[in-house]
């Protein structure tokens, strides 16, 4: 009888872990498709071409988004203009002066901001900038994809200065030098390369973005120049050739997504070598 | 402050006209009662997959795991999360709706074919590739999370059980899952809240058709393809206002959502991160 519910109470034991061995297996499974497909079918588009032309209109093969790329680069310089500097300065108003009423609010809205859906920021992008100018621009996607990093940016600066030892910011003050210079050549100086790796996180989180894209910078067949043009990039890119009816577009769609995926990729695993190679040599 | 900017903006956009009274655009509101009837659907449909999932996996790093382990499938778990929605919208066409037409919605017409929720025609696109690829994408969230709360628990609950002779699993289902609880509804709410803002993959999977259909087979519409698909061929300011008064809704739907979810987590007395460091 004893035994029985022993072996009753083994059996559930075994059970529910094999379970979550295969909740996490069953987890992994899509990544590994996903990895596989986007490489195989992947590979096969990129090529010189691929990097150096424009698009061909449909019917024509070959052809390339060297415009996309290019307008990928310039939105995501844009935007680490518009949300690095506000970020970067939030964080260190949490970190240093954070306590009060308003400090926990700014940083309980933060978190709040992070789970919004990108595509609202987009609407809000568009009735701020575009309804204004009257057509789409770069100037509005940037923007789009700055205020969504503005939470991962800011919330990272405030917990990477936390982490700096208390003793440090002691001696500064204790030398004589005034609060805002410690805060800036003492504080902000040792947590810089930690708030590099979580803007480069933020930097990935955005440079696969499209739904705030749509209606911003929208999209170009063409070279834009200036930052108040339509600006082809390269997940709406992506998004247009795939749900389009051409064989030769889904072939460019998929050599898109790698090098989407390939960049955002190396984003993270390079953050995630950076922080651990830090925690490893302390 | 920006979210109140946010808010009050979309706010004098969207809500001064009120779009449903007006019937001079065509099916509009057809349209958007669909989008809100297909938001819930596919983002429970969603949760149905994950949530059981996502317990598995955070269950599994953070008790059952040698530690060698933990770290690699962690990271691993969180890429799923790093890869961008377009992505695995184009693997959703080309894979996913491929394999369900072909393989998975034959089984299951064969099986429980007696059921509505699996009549109609099998085309691949629909709620079920919806609710499937938001699982997929929401199971990061709410495993990550999970997992924090599990790691907040304190040690001496796990150490007494087991002290008692409870097997690992009883350790678990006895003196850990009761503590973390409400962190663990915290994140389910986190995964739903993204679930329900989700644009790019599931517009291309779920067949954008304006119905309310009890077949999961069937092609549906969610409030964010509504907006993704619409907004920037919508003309006239009319359309416009009704269009950003659907992103108002899912605003401030979703804004609750983290904002009870966040509570919940930190009752259990630690605060998760948002990145993924």
């Amino acid at each position: 009888m004893i035994l029985d519910r022993y072996a009753r109470r083994k059996f559930s034991d075994i059970f529910v872990r094999s379970a979550c061995v295969a909740a996490t297996v069953i987890a992994l499974v899509p990544l590994v498709s996903v990895l596989y497909y986007v490489t195989s079918r992947g590979i096969g588009g990129i090529n010189w071409d691929f990097f150096s032309e424009l698009p061909k209109p449909v019917g024509e093969s070959g052809g390339g988004m060297a415009n996309a790329l290019a307008g990928s680069v310039k939105l995501l310089f844009l935007a680490c203009v518009f949300g690095i500097p506000p970020g970067v300065l939030a964080g260190v108003y949490l970190a240093e002066f954070g306590a009060s009423r308003f400090g926990k609010w700014v940083r309980f809205s933060a978190d709040v901001m992070s789970g919004v859906p990108s595509i609202t920021v987009g609407i809000f992008v568009y009735s701020l900038v575009v309804l204004r100018a009257k057509h789409f621009s770069a100037f509005a996607g940037g923007v789009a994809l700055g205020v969504l990093m503005l939470p991962t940016v800011t919330r990272t600066t405030e917990e990477l200065l936390r982490l700096v030892p208390e003793s440090l910011r002691e001696a500064a003050l204790g030398l004589g030098l005034p609060k805002w210079r410690v805060t800036l050549r003492v504080m902000l100086r040792t947590a810089a390369p930690g708030i590099a790796t979580g803007v480069m996180l933020a930097v990935a989180r955005v440079a696969g973005e499209t739904a705030p894209l749509l209606f911003t910078a929208f999209s170009n067949p063409f070279w834009s120049s200036g930052l108040n043009e339509p600006t082809a990039s390269l997940p709406v890119i992506i998004y247009n050739y795939a749900v389009s009816p051409y064989e030769e577009w889904h072939r460019q769609a998929w050599a898109a997504a790698l090098v989407l995926l390939l960049l955002v990729l190396l984003l993270n695993v390079s953050a995630r070598l950076l922080v651990r190679n830090r925690v490893g040599a302390r | 402050m920006r979210l109140s900017l946010g808010a009050q903006h979309e706010l004098s956009v969207g809500l001064p006209k009120r779009f449903y009274a007006q019937s001079s655009v065509r099916g509009g509101s057809g349209l958007f009662r669909t989008g809100r009837a297909g938001t819930i659907a596919s983002s429970l449909l969603a949760l149905c997959f994950a949530v059981p999932i996502s317990l598995g996996v955070a269950i599994f790093l953070s008790e059952l795991a040698p530690a060698w382990l933990r770290e690699p499938v962690g990271f691993l778990v969180e890429l799923l999360a790093a890869v961008p929605s377009v992505v695995y919208g184009l693997w959703g066409i080309f894979v996913l709706a491929p394999w369900l037409r072909t393989t998975v919605e034959p089984f299951l017409a064969q099986t429980l074919g007696f059921l509505p929720l699996f009549q109609g025609q099998q085309r691949g696109f629909g709620m079920l590739a919806g609710g499937i690829i938001l699982a997929i994408m929401i199971t990061p969230t709410i495993s990550s999370v999970s997992r924090e709360v599990l790691r907040a628990v304190p040690s001496a609950l796990r150490e007494g059980a087991l002290g008692l002779g409870a097997t690992p699993w009883e350790a678990v289902r006895v003196a850990v899952l009761p503590y973390a609880r409400s962190g663990l509804v915290g994140a389910t709410i986190l995964g739903l809240g993204r679930a329900l803002g989700e644009t790019m993959a599931i517009t291309m999977v779920i067949g954008n058709r304006s119905e309310i259909s009890a077949s999961l087979f069937a092609p549906s519409y969610t409030m964010a393809s509504v907006i993704a698909n619409e907004f920037s061929e919508a003309t006239g300011s009319l359309y416009l206002s009704a269009l950003a008064e659907v992103g108002l809704l899912l605003f401030v739907v979703t804004v609750l959502l983290n904002i009870v979810a966040r509570l919940l987590v930190w009752r259990v007395g630690h605060l998760p991160e948002g990145g993924s460091l």
